[in-house]
């Protein structure tokens, strides 16, 4: 058999000599690189699973001679990074936010680093957006109306210490007495009536009339003889067209009848001082900055 | 099964040894052209300078992939213009049916890299160890030291050839000058020395040891021609009618019988494929048409005309047979088939050329922000803010005004690093974000309407050269 070549008379191709009812297999064979070619890879693929991360065991798996992880390459490049950003992370912990050039390298590396300390730990509240959330008495970042301020120092402080919360002794504080115990039903919608008449909206006049007494009396002391709010203690402008809570008259009478009282961590000493800086520049520059 | 062989023949089988032997004529003397002109272009286009200012790298033909940039001439091509490769992409995809259709595997048999370095590997091995008969003694004789003598010179040379070609790709990607330098200092990159080392050993294992194995047994283009010829195609043929049937010529007594072939085996020495053109059109054939020079030769020495082997179409063979003249080359390629497809090139070629003369210097791209949709302000007005993305094309820093257009009352304000400007400038060749502020004072119908169409531009402060985009607004509707 293997002396004589056993031709396929149609195709002219030798055949391998195996026949089944009169049809027999043709043989074009492969080069023989090829063949090489492919126990190269399998070597290489026995070799990878060696080198490599690779055969299940029952609570793990084969760790590899050359001790690659994919975790620790991050970690890896995530501490490659944070050295990369050392000295200008540094630079802006040190710097005064309100003397910093927008063009120094500082400030632009605090806007983009901002802009993802906001997302990891403000955005719950506030919103992806910043935009807040009303229903829920978040502030809004992006006006131009602040209860404690927007400059870049007041901004910071408020960052740094917080609102209204038992951790921080500098946290920012006022509160808002429930005038439930204090005006009777009447009284509070009168001067609710008084409020939508300052801030421009629809009212009855009478009543609004009767709600400016009591309106001098109990809120103006905070909110000012005109509404106008008073940053220093945090209290609201109530003569313009924002609502922390809402300014509709249901809204307005349940505020005034059970107060508010929203609360912000201290990030003081939960951020890095750089982190705190960069946040602080991000919202600066959100469009409501002062 | 009804029998089973004692030995089975073997399944896998080594490369045959091929020595094409050396070739004088027509078709040799273009391919030694386009072989020099060719690598020529391959080694020394990036070394070609390129004055663009001096923001700008100044090499004629650089791939920047870093700074996103291709660069061409006068030309420089941003990510977002990618069109303009996926175009020429598509111009050499056609061009391949068009010149497969028209004249068969003519890239592979003149042009291939493969063909083109094959052609220059066996050129150096002519020079060292002489040719076809003197290459096949050495190859059988014993080891000796002229034999590993003279081997071991063709692979040194072969090795800085391939040296210099997986070199040379790297220069396409970078400054020349400087990555020579650092290659040399070995300060370049890893990436680098790995492209460089991958495509040296590809270059010198195909062009010296593969060979026609790359052709049959790796590339698909031998399979994909099929599809695209037809049996007007032109094609390296064997004119059967004329050289058959073939024998030695001399005295014999049924000479005139007998056609022109004298069964020389020119055709089938020269050949790198390795065939016999005179089995028909075959799947390893690149039509490199060295087997017409062969021929031709011996017909021009024996006193016969030329063309026993020639550029021919399926459908010549037997219109020749019943005694038709050879048609003009002309008819052959002039086709409705190859019409279309020179069509089709060249309305894409004309639409890139004039996609490339309209195109601006100014590019701008406009993301309302939507999240919030717009924010109220104090006052009552509603306020939507806008990203630009401003690209300046040029190698010149310019100044843009950025202003709106729209049917409705509205006021811009344009924010650079928090303060408020009306100009915003751009680098040279860079892209600028630019935060846009759009408001609708409370009276304004914009700001209760549900949207407002606008149009927000940019205007170069010095040419007035102008790129706008619409876009809608947000008001509390």
């Amino acid at each position: 058999m293997a002396d004589k070549k056993d031709i396929d008379e149609v195709t002219g191709t030798d055949t391998t000599g195996h026949e089944w009812d009169g049809i027999k297999e043709l043989n074009n064979p492969l080069p023989r690189w090829w063949l090489w070619t492919f126990y190269g890879t399998v070597a290489w693929g026995l070799a990878y699973t060696i080198a490599y991360p690779a055969w299940p065991l029952i609570n793990s798996a084969t760790q590899g001679v050359l001790g690659h992880s994919t975790r620790a390459e991050v970690a890896q490049e995530i501490a490659e990074v944070n050295a990369r950003n050392a000295e200008v992370s540094e630079r802006l912990a040190a710097a005064d936010l309100s003397t910093l050039s927008p063009d120094d390298p500082a400030h632009r590396f605090g806007v983009a680093g901002g802009a993802s300390v906001f997302l990891a730990n403000c955005s719950q509240c506030h919103g992806q957006g910043a935009a807040g959330v009303q229903a829920a008495g978040y502030p809004n970042l992006l006006d131009d109306a602040w209860l404690w301020g927007g400059t870049l120092e007041d901004i910071e402080f408020t960052v740094r210490h917080g609102i209204r919360n038992d951790t921080d002794p500098d946290a920012r504080w006022s509160e808002m007495p429930a005038f439930g115990d204090i005006l009777s039903d009447e009284e509070i919608a009168q001067t609710v009536e008084h409020v939508l008449a300052i801030s421009g909206q629809e009212h009855d006049a009478a009543m609004a009339q009767q709600g400016m007494v009591w309106f001098e009396e109990q809120c103006s002391a905070c909110h000012g003889l005109n509404g106008e709010g008073d940053r220093s203690l945090g209290a609201p402008t109530l003569n313009d067209a924002i609502w922390l809570y809402g300014g509709d008259r249901e809204t307005l009478i349940e505020t005034v009848t059970y107060s508010r009282f929203g609360v912000m961590p201290a990030w003081g000493e939960r951020l890095e001082e750089f982190e705190i800086k960069a946040v602080t520049l991000y919202l600066h520059q959100l469009g409501g900055g002062e | 099964m009804t029998q089973s062989p004692a030995s089975p023949p073997p399944l896998y089988a080594p490369r045959e040894p091929i020595f094409p032997r050396r070739v004088k004529g027509t078709y040799r003397t273009l391919k030694w052209w386009i072989m020099g002109v060719t690598l020529a272009i391959y080694y020394l286009t990036p070394w070609i300078r390129w004055d663009r200012g001096p923001n700008l790298p100044d090499q004629a033909v650089l791939v920047d992939l870093a700074g996103r940039r291709f660069y061409f001439l006068w030309i420089e091509i941003w990510p977002h213009e990618f069109y303009f490769v996926a175009g020429l992409l598509i111009m050499a995809g056609l061009g391949l049916f068009l010149f497969t259709s028209a004249l068969g595997r003519v890239w592979c048999g003149y042009t291939c890299p493969q063909t083109v370095w094959t052609d220059l590997f066996i050129l150096v091995e002519r020079w060292i160890e002489g040719d076809r008969n003197a290459r096949v003694r050495l190859w059988n004789a014993e080891w000796s030291f002229k034999k590993f003598r003279l081997w071991m010179t063709k692979w040194v040379v072969w090795f800085f050839i391939a040296l210099a070609t997986g070199g040379a790709w790297v220069f396409y990607f970078a400054d020349a000058p400087t990555l020579a330098r650092d290659l040399v200092t070995f300060d370049a990159p890893l990436v680098a020395y790995s492209t460089i080392l991958i495509l040296t050993a590809t270059t010198f294992v195909f062009g010296g040891f593969m060979r026609e194995q790359v052709c049959n047994y790796m590339c698909p283009w031998p399979r994909i021609q099929a599809a695209m010829m037809d049996e007007s195609t032109l094609t390296v043929a064997y004119r059967h009618w004329r050289g058959e049937p073939r024998g030695k010529h001399m005295k014999a007594e049924d000479a005139d019988q007998r056609g022109d072939c004298i069964d020389c085996m020119a055709c089938v020495n020269v050949c790198p494929a390795g065939i016999d053109i005179r089995d028909g059109q075959q799947m390893e054939c690149i039509t490199c048409a060295l087997c017409i020079d062969a021929c031709d030769e011996v017909m021009e020495r024996i006193g016969k005309p030329r063309g026993l082997i020639d550029y021919l179409a399926l459908s010549d063979e037997e219109a020749e047979t019943n005694g038709a003249k050879p048609r003009p080359i002309w008819q052959h390629v002039l086709r409705p088939r190859t019409i279309l497809y020179t069509a089709m090139w060249s309305l894409i070629g004309v639409a890139l050329v004039y996609a490339l003369f309209i195109r601006s210097d100014i590019d701008l791209t406009v993301e309302p922000v939507r999240n919030p949709q717009f924010v109220t302000l104090s006052d009552g007005s509603v306020r939507n803010a806008y990203t630009l993305r401003i690209r300046n094309l040029t190698a010149e820093p310019r100044a843009f005004r950025v202003m709106l257009t729209s049917e409705e009352i509205l006021r811009i304000d344009v924010e650079s690093d928090g303060e408020v400007a009306n100009h915003v400038t751009v680098p040279a060749n860079e892209t600028m974000q630019a935060r846009v502020y759009v408001i609708a004072r409370p009276q304004d119908p914009a700001a209760d309407a549900e949207t407002t169409d606008l149009r927000l531009w940019v205007e170069d402060v010095e040419t007035d050269d102008r790129a706008g985009v619409a876009t809608i607004f947000n008001g509390k509707g």
